[in-house]
């Protein structure tokens, strides 16, 4: 996709030029997931795989109905499923498909070091670049919710793309097609988030006084978006983070460290040219010489 | 289905129980969340597992496997005790105020009648008090202690919701909580559909649990209407079209049933068929048996087919016994009774009730032909896999014909759905390698038959030798041809009797009140004519109009009978035929004739007036809350414990399970008890997979790769199985190695006061295709049927489980 | 400036070769650093044929600097052991920054000035080695939870931009401090060099016997 228009993205990684910007009006969108409709059929996973030609190893059975067991290069999306037992002792199989969330504020992308290997489109999704990719895994130190994977055989960095292929000719991801219950759906960021409105509300009348819509404003919200239950504890869907937000640690090694080194590094270097220039070379001299020879030549002759 | 899977969305009320929808059939299941997006539906689960149906619903309540009957009679008991009921659709279109004979009677578990030796019941007590024309006689205003509804208020007043807990070990509060939903929809104007599939067929008692929600709907004014109905969602594709044309040892086409041995003549076998109405002015359909049956055996047998020989009526097989069903079938291989199979795209080592049996039967065969596109397990039952088929192939003699065939995408043809759709599709690809089609096949066995039998004679070969084959193609018959010769047509110029519209010979037929009985119609299978005319192929009609957008598109391909979407829509009427719910109407009269969006499941203009009841297939038109001698363990349903239980049976211990069942006596030694397998066991199917196919499709195998089993924290703790560590689940029948998945969702029921554990056992390993290899859940199943459709009982039996190691293999 | 007969054997063989080994990797290990810690520098990468070779070079060049760096410590660290008189340097540092080093106290082997220096990246090799191995994604990408791994790259970049300070110092001091950088290439040092930046150990060599064979005459 390293091809694409090259005015269509907004942000690129390790860049330090300003985007182009004109073309200001495209529409943001936005995956919806509605985890209360969803029933963890993986219809979606099957689609992912076969819409980009992944195929895991075929693993083992590990205790879950979670299977991969995680990401991989391989695998882009997973359901992952939490039983949980509420306040008035009733279970709640919590299933929740997860993938890349495709933040506006991108963790990835500040993290990552290779100029164009991961870029933000117009629209808001967030794509990898192979070709530019070094596999490094900075941006797995970047992502707050744990999605990029590391290849071991041609180290490069994958995880969703949101299908940015299929979105760029109007058609919806892979997973949202397949997705039996209309669980997960595609529009524009606006659409989505009004649509969720709706189904939080027919939430709260059935009980979940707690529903609401997960679009976390830390990493200035997402393009992948999910309606839960219990808005007020994401961590309950496996772990889906409380309080996302690029890693302060991060912030620090990729923001405020970057100009503060390349001054440390330039102003060693330009006090020492300044003080060459000024102060001038620190020489021996003849008289260095002789007292030298001397110091020696005393010690000689006292045995 | 009674009702469309679309239609599912016009419900108040989902109950799923007897099925789990969402992980077995999660396309349709989108009609449920439509139902609760777009009508605010309420949706309710009663599975003994939180399964991913249970994930999304309202309300969960849970159940010990093998209860239901005793559930839902206790919901009949709570909707009659607290009134809950439509009365008018009960008054007007249910058996409810029919007297039933003085002989009938229950008693300690049995119903008057029973045998004792022949361990079946004489059913002629099971019927109406007959008037002097042969009427059923009535009672409308109910006080007649006789009539139905009053012998159903006795027969269920035992089922108290303190019995329904303790049998069910459902919390009381969730079994009421269950009732009240329920009982909403007695409303006229709220419906409530009923979702199951094996999960109510599996058991001893499996015809009864869904006739016991058949008469919850019925009381509650469910069935016909939109958004209501008995959903049955069928497990396989095309297991629909299956039964349709009676791939069934003792069906025909089009549910007519085959001839036995005491049905010497046509005029014999034709006296059990024509069910005279037994009220005045009733349609009772099956009176047109005659003619359904004589166009049958006009596509089958042609011009060989004459009034003087009976319409060859002789050439049709009788049936020795009343059935040769699966159990049998394997029985009779062991015995050495049966010595060939031929095995058609099935799978019997994986799916049929004690592998270890079904292996033995396999081995004593001569011969083994296996007609599938994928290598299944029973074709290599002869190789040693390991532990998981360790089978000694130096000591089996059968011969083995693997013959590969083609799959659904890679040849034209229908389907039939569980809606009773007809879809017509299209081939996509060619086959791979040597596949060839199972109409190829089929017809080149046919020929080799054929001409054997005529080269050499043979015992009886008239019914071969005289088969119509009159394809384009002997040797490869179109499917198109198939569907026409299903459809039927006229054999000679047919004038209609009162629009004087002449059907000229040779013509495709538009419906099955064409056919006759004077062999002047052929109709391979009379429920299926309409499907092919002369418009075209109707079951490839592909227009979604809906309408009403009521989930009825009546031009998307083409519905058994008649292109009807819901049966019984005479009932989403009231008597004087204006829709119950108006906003949801199906059809109604218009003072003329019957209208609305569906084709009426009644005479088009029959007046309202005239009283003809709705459900036309009976010989009262009525439905029946009193089953007469439909079935075979009573006319009422009621709990039996499954063959294999870990308790008495409370309401009686002297006859604990159902005195019908479908039980052979060499195989009662196979049956285990409480002492030695504690545990109650249960297999299903999960979402990933179907059945044995999808294990050798590298994705699926990938979503769900191994074999294991579900155990609850509780019994876990107790055994020191540890999460995805490897047990031992074994019955008195075998055993199954495999990962143990440690879960909240099963949770120990209080039966009878006692704590009862349940064990999950996914069904979907064996040892071929690309997943890991499994044992099988069908190394644990009872080989016990149901009393009514033999279906083997594979949702409730015992085992044991233990901590192990991970099995030995080569 | 008459050149003077004898020399002083400053650093044998042995030292400059491990030296040199030492500064190669190290200036490898900056370039290659550097190239993946700004964007302005990434063209850096090129020298490595492209951001995937430099990423995965990077490390193994770290293996060697830091066994290289080893021998280095091995050798000098008695050296560079601190003793009171470097502090009293310190104190008259500013004589040796404005040239006037004649003013300063007398300084044995080594100053505090290349003590610090020996230290500091004694100190900052084996972090940079450690923090390293945590962000070695190849190897080590799942040995640690990704918030050690993000604190690792943190520390390690701190630590690099630590190093590469020290690095400039120690380079301009080699330039700056005239002849010295005979010393690491050729080995030797005039008795005039040693006489006026470090006396005492000029003094120390001529009165130990034991050290006669470094007191040799101009090759």
């Amino acid at each position: 996709m390293s091809d694409l228009q090259s005015q269509d993205f907004i942000r690129i990684s390790a860049s330090t030029m300003t985007p182009p910007s004109a073309r200001s009006h495209e529409d943001q969108v936005a995956k919806l997931i509605d985890v209360s409709r969803c029933i963890g059929c993986k219809a979606c996973q099957a689609a992912c795989m076969e819409w980009n030609d992944l195929r895991q190893d075929i693993g083992h059975f590990e205790g879950s109905y979670q299977n991969p067991d995680d990401l991989s290069p391989s695998v882009w999306t997973l359901m992952k499923f939490a039983e949980y037992e509420n306040e008035q002792g009733n279970l709640e199989w919590l299933i929740r498909k997860d993938g890349c969330m495709h933040c506006a504020d991108p963790g990835c992308l500040k993290a990552c070091p290779a100029p164009g290997a991961i870029v933000q489109y117009a629209n808001g999704i967030v794509d990898f670049v192979s070709d530019k990719c070094i596999g490094c895994g900075y941006c797995v130190k970047g992502c707050p919710f744990d999605i990029p994977r590391i290849s071991k055989v041609d180290h490069k960095s994958y995880k969703c793309t949101l299908c940015s292929d299929r979105v760029s000719v109007g058609l919806e991801p892979a997973c949202v097609k397949a997705c039996p219950t209309g669980a997960i759906m595609f529009g524009s960021k606006a659409d989505m988030t009004e649509w969720a409105g709706e189904r939080i509300e027919d939430l709260k009348s059935r009980g979940f006084s707690n529903a609401g819509l997960y679009d976390p404003q830390a990493v200035g919200g997402t393009h992948v978006m999910y309606v839960l239950h219990h808005a007020d504890r994401p961590s309950l869907y496996s772990g889906l983070p409380d309080h996302p937000q690029i890693s302060p640690v991060v912030s620090a090694w990729k923001g405020i460290l970057k100009p503060l080194a390349m001054i440390g590094i330039a102003a060693a270097a330009l006090a020492g040219i300044f003080h060459g220039v000024t102060e001038g070379p620190n020489e021996v001299t003849e008289k260095d010489e002789e007292e030298g020879e001397r110091a020696l030549n005393e010690t000689e002759k006292t045995p | 289905m009674t009702n469309t899977w679309q239609d599912i969305k016009n419900a108040n009320i989902v109950v799923v129980m007897g099925g789990n929808a969402a992980e077995a059939h999660p396309c349709g299941f989108k009609w449920v969340i439509e139902a609760k997006i777009e009508n605010g539906a309420k949706l309710v689960v009663v599975d003994p597992r939180f399964t991913r149906t249970a994930s999304v619903a309202d309300y969960y309540a849970p159940i010990r496997p093998g209860t239901d009957i005793a559930f839902l009679n206790g919901v009949i008991r709570y909707l009659l005790e607290k009134d809950a009921i439509q009365h008018e659709y009960v008054r007007a279109y249910t058996n409810a105020g029919l007297i039933v004979k003085d002989g009938f009677s229950f008693q300690d578990g049995l119903f008057s009648g029973f045998n004792e030796e022949k361990q079946s019941y004489d059913k002629s007590s099971w019927d109406y008090e007959l008037d002097d024309q042969g009427f059923a006689k009535s009672d409308d205003t109910w006080q007649d202690p006789r009539c139905v509804i009053n012998l159903l208020k006795q027969h269920v007043s035992r089922y108290t919701p303190e019995m329904v807990s303790r049998i069910c070990g459902t919390p009381q509060d969730k079994f009421l909580h269950v009732c009240e939903l329920m009982a909403s929809t007695a409303a006229p104007d709220k419906a409530m559909t009923s979702l199951f599939a094996l999960g109510w067929t599996q058991h001893s008692v499996g015809s009864q649990n869904i006739r016991t929600m058949a008469m919850v709907q019925l009381l509650l004014g469910n069935i016909g209407v939109a958004g209501g109905g008995m959903n049955a969602l069928r497990g396989h594709s095309n297991i629909q079209g299956l039964t349709d044309v009676g791939l069934l040892s003792n069906l025909m086409p089009g549910y007519m049933t085959l001839p036995q041995d005491k049905d010497t003549s046509l005029d014999v076998y034709m006296s059990t068929k024509l069910y005279k109405p037994l009220r005045p002015g009733q349609t009772s359909y099956w009176q047109n048996y005659r003619k359904f049956f004589v166009s049958f055996q006009k596509a089958m047998f042609g011009d060989a087919a004459k009034q003087e020989n009976d319409w060859a009526y002789d050439w049709l097989p009788k049936l020795d016994i009343p059935l040769y069903d699966i159990i049998k079938a394997f029985d009779m291989m062991n015995n050495g009774q049966m010595t060939g199979y031929i095995c058609q795209g099935f799978n019997p080592l994986q799916a049929f009730p004690d592998r270890g049996r079904s292996r033995r039967g396999l081995s004593k065969l001569k011969f083994l032909v296996t007609m599938d596109p994928l290598d299944t397990e029973t074709s290599r039952f002869w190789q040693d896999f390991g532990p998981q088929n360790p089978a000694k192939s130096a000591e089996i003699q059968t011969e083995v014909f693997q013959l590969p065939c083609t799959c659904f995408a890679e040849e034209n043809g229908s389907l039939v759905n569980s809606a009773r759709w007809l879809q017509w599709h299209w081939k996509a690809a060619d086959g791979p390698g040597e596949a060839k089609s199972d109409i190829w096949i089929m017809s080149g066995i046919f020929h080799r038959l054929r001409d054997m039998y005529r080269k050499e004679g043979g015992a009886f070969p008239d019914p071969l030798l005289n088969v119509t084959w009159n394809y384009t193609n002997p040797i490869d018959p179109d499917p198109e041809e198939l569907a026409k010769e299903m459809n039927g047509r006229a054999l000679t110029d047919l004038t209609d009797a009162t629009t004087s519209a002449v059907t000229k010979a040779g013509t495709l037929l538009d419906g099955f009140a064409q056919l006759r009985d004077d062999g002047t119609t052929a109709s391979g299978c009379w429920i299926f004519t309409g499907c092919f005319t002369e418009k075209g192929n109707q079951m490839a009609r592909r227009d979604a109009t809906d309408p009403r957008e009521q989930g009825i598109a009546p031009n998307w391909a083409w519905a058994w009978p008649a292109n009807r979407r819901i049966l019984y829509n005479r009932a989403s009427a009231d008597p004087d035929g204006k829709p119950w719910n108006p906003s949801k109407p199906v059809i109604s009269w218009n003072g003329a004739r019957w209208v609305g969006v569906d084709v009426p499941d009644y005479g088009p203009t029959v007046k309202p007036s005239d009283g003809v009841g709705p459900f036309i297939m009976n010989a009262e038109g009525l439905g029946r809350l009193f089953a007469r001698d439909q079935m075979v363990d009573g006319p009422f349903p009621e709990h039996y414990e499954p063959l294999e239980s870990p308790v008495e049976n409370v309401l009686h211990p002297k006859v604990r399970s159902n005195p019908v069942a479908r039980v052979l006596a060499s195989d009662r030694p196979t049956f285990g008890d409480v002492k030695s397998f504690p545990y109650v066991a249960t297999t299903y199917r999960l979402t990933e997979h179907f059945h044995f196919w999808t294990k050798h499709a590298l994705i699926n195998a990938i979503l769900q790769p191994e074999e294991f089993v579900e155990i609850g924290e509780a019994l876990a703790k107790e055994k020191g199985i540890e999460q995805g560590g490897w047990v031992k689940v074994k019955s008195k029948r075998g055993e199954v190695v495999c990962k143990a998945y440690v879960t909240k969702r099963i949770k120990p029921l209080t039966v009878d006061g006692k704590p009862t554990h349940v064990i999950g056992v996914p069904l979907h390993w064996g040892f071929t295709g690309q997943a890991r290899k499994g044992y099988g859940a069908n190394s644990l199943t009872p080989p016990v049927g149901d009393a009514n459709t033999q279906t083997p009982e594979f949702k409730a039996f015992l085992v044991d489980v233990e901590k192990t190691s991970a099995p030995v293999t080569a | 400036m008459s050149r003077p007969n004898t020399v002083i054997v400053r650093y044998t063989a042995v030292n400059r070769v491990n030296h040199w080994i030492t500064a190669i990797c190290f200036v490898l290990m900056v370039l290659s650093g550097l190239s993946m810690f700004h964007p302005m520098l990434f063209f850096l990468s090129a020298l490595f044929g492209g951001g995937q070779w430099t990423r995965a070079v990077h490390p193994w060049i770290g293996i060697v600097l830091l066994i290289s760096y080893l021998g280095l410590i091995i050798q000098f660290w008695r050296e560079n052991l601190v003793e009171r008189e470097d502090i009293e340097w310190l104190k008259q540092a500013q004589f040796v920054i404005t040239n006037e080093e004649e003013n300063a106290p007398e300084v044995g082997r080594n100053n505090a000035g290349q003590k610090i220096v020996f230290w500091s990246m004694t100190f900052l090799i084996p972090v940079l080695f450690l923090s390293g191995l945590v962000i070695w994604e190849v190897y080590f990408g799942e040995a640690t939870s990704i918030p050690v791994q993000r604190a690792a790259a943190l520390i390690h970049s701190l630590a690099a931009v630590a190093a590469i300070i020290v690095w400039v110092v120690h380079v301009y001091a080699a330039i700056w401090v005239r002849d010295s950088m005979r010393a690491m290439t050729q080995g030797y040092v005039t008795p005039g060099w040693a006489w006026r930046h470090h006396r005492k150990w000029l003094k120390e060599l001529a009165s130990d016997p034991q050290s006669k064979h470094l007191i040799r005459k101009r090759p």
